[in-house]
């Protein structure tokens, strides 16, 4: 599974990564995202919904988030 | 869905300046008009990128932004290179330093005291689209006291302002001035010469500009600056901490604010320079003004005046 860590990346460049890096993913393919700050977690998260993926996996430890998304078809 | 390759040219918007909609995918791209001074060509330009790349509308934000609406990220680039055909680029969002707004200032508005649409460009072209590091940064520019850009909304606002003088031997004596002056500062005296009370004088300079034979003439001219104000979900009013600053020190002043700022919002998440001011008070900037500015600091700053949200002032008002 590829990571991409979005920490320190501002609004609203941390959702165009992640998205960019999700449209080269094929169907059914994981990757996870690292940030350290609320709202681009909120950002990313709900933009990924938005996009039709699915989030699997999210949680915070110690200021750091980890987010985990499955692209969909 | 297969992968497909996507490039977005990420350099090309740099200070942010676009917007994810919600519930699609497609993007509200802001666009940079410093002080809502927009030429024709750019203009048109607009409009034509708007027909063919976006949703046939554009939005006027309430601080002089155009917004085109409705674009897709495959349309990015081409809606870059588009708009830069005509000059015209994008603008910038999150927690950086915005594009400035301005009045028509004193170029052709007839309250116009300094030259706000030059000091907007200024500020446009030095500290625009700088990550702070911590919340937004506004700048805004009111040619004259009437402040159609409401000043104390913004982290730092500039208020076009004149101190009057009378040149006794100089007046005739109509009245005028005491006619035209809304805030009661001038009263004629037994002479017939007007007198002028500096204590309730907001230095809008109309007796300067009313005066039929220049009596009244511009003892100072500059700048009142006020700082830390925001508005949105909890609104505070900017501090006045500057009188009379002139034009040509404006840049120079607004980046001593902005380092200080970003120097001192360290470990306070995105708070507002008002935030700051708030819970400090204004001495620790104004002592890092003092240096460069201490002969334009106001001998008795104000705080900013926090509003606070509803609910805030229903338990106020409870008390009366």
């Amino acid at each position: 599974m590829q990571t991409i860590d979005l920490r320190g990346v501002a609004c609203p460049f941390n959702f165009l990564k992640a998205k960019l890096a999700v449209d080269g993913m094929k169907s059914s393919e994981h990757v996870e995202f690292l940030m350290d700050e609320l709202d681009p977690v909120r950002r990313v998260s709900k933009g990924m919904v938005e996009d039709g993926h699915r989030v699997l996996y999210l949680r915070e430890i110690a200021g750091n988030y980890r987010l985990i998304v499955e692209k969909q078809a | 869905m297969e992968a497909k390759t996507r490039t977005v040219d990420l350099k090309n918007l740099k200070a942010g300046g676009f917007i994810k909609e919600m519930g699609r995918d497609e993007f509200t791209i802001r666009l940079r008009v410093p002080g809502g001074r927009l030429p024709v060509e750019r203009l048109k330009k607009i409009a034509e990128v708007a027909g063919t790349y976006g949703a046939g509308f554009v939005h006027l934000t309430v601080r002089q932004a155009v917004e085109l609406v409705h674009v897709r990220l495959d349309d990015f680039d081409a809606v870059v290179e588009k708009l830069g055909e005509a000059g015209q680029e994008v603008a910038s969002c999150g927690a950086r330093v915005r594009v400035p707004t301005a009045c028509g200032g004193c170029e052709y508005n007839p309250s116009g005291l300094m030259d706000t649409q030059r000091s907007a460009a200024e500020i446009d072209r030095t500290v625009f689209g700088i990550a702070t590091g911590h919340g937004k940064f506004k700048v805004s520019f009111s040619g004259c006291p009437n402040d159609c850009p409401k000043s104390s909304t913004n982290d730092l606002g500039f208020i076009g302002a004149m101190q009057p003088e009378l040149v006794k031997e100089s007046c005739i004596g109509c009245g005028l001035c005491e006619k035209s002056c809304s805030e009661g500062a001038i009263q004629s005296g037994d002479d017939g010469r007007p007198s002028y009370d500096p204590e309730r004088c907001i230095n809008c300079g109309d007796c300067v500009k009313v005066c039929p034979v220049a009596a009244w003439q511009p003892a100072k001219t500059g700048y009142t600056v006020y700082a830390g104000g925001k508005w949105g979900r909890r609104p505070m009013a900017g501090a006045a901490i500057a009188d009379y600053l002139p034009g040509t020190a404006v840049v120079e002043f607004t980046s001593e604010v902005l380092a200080w700022y970003k120097d001192n919002a360290v470990g306070r998440g995105r708070a507002r320079l008002g935030d700051l001011l708030a819970e400090l008070g204004t001495g620790p900037l104004l002592k890092r003004l003092e240096g460069r500015f201490g002969e334009y600091l106001s001998k008795k700053p104000s705080h900013p005046l926090v509003v606070g949200t509803r609910r805030e002032r229903e338990a106020k008002n409870a008390n009366y």
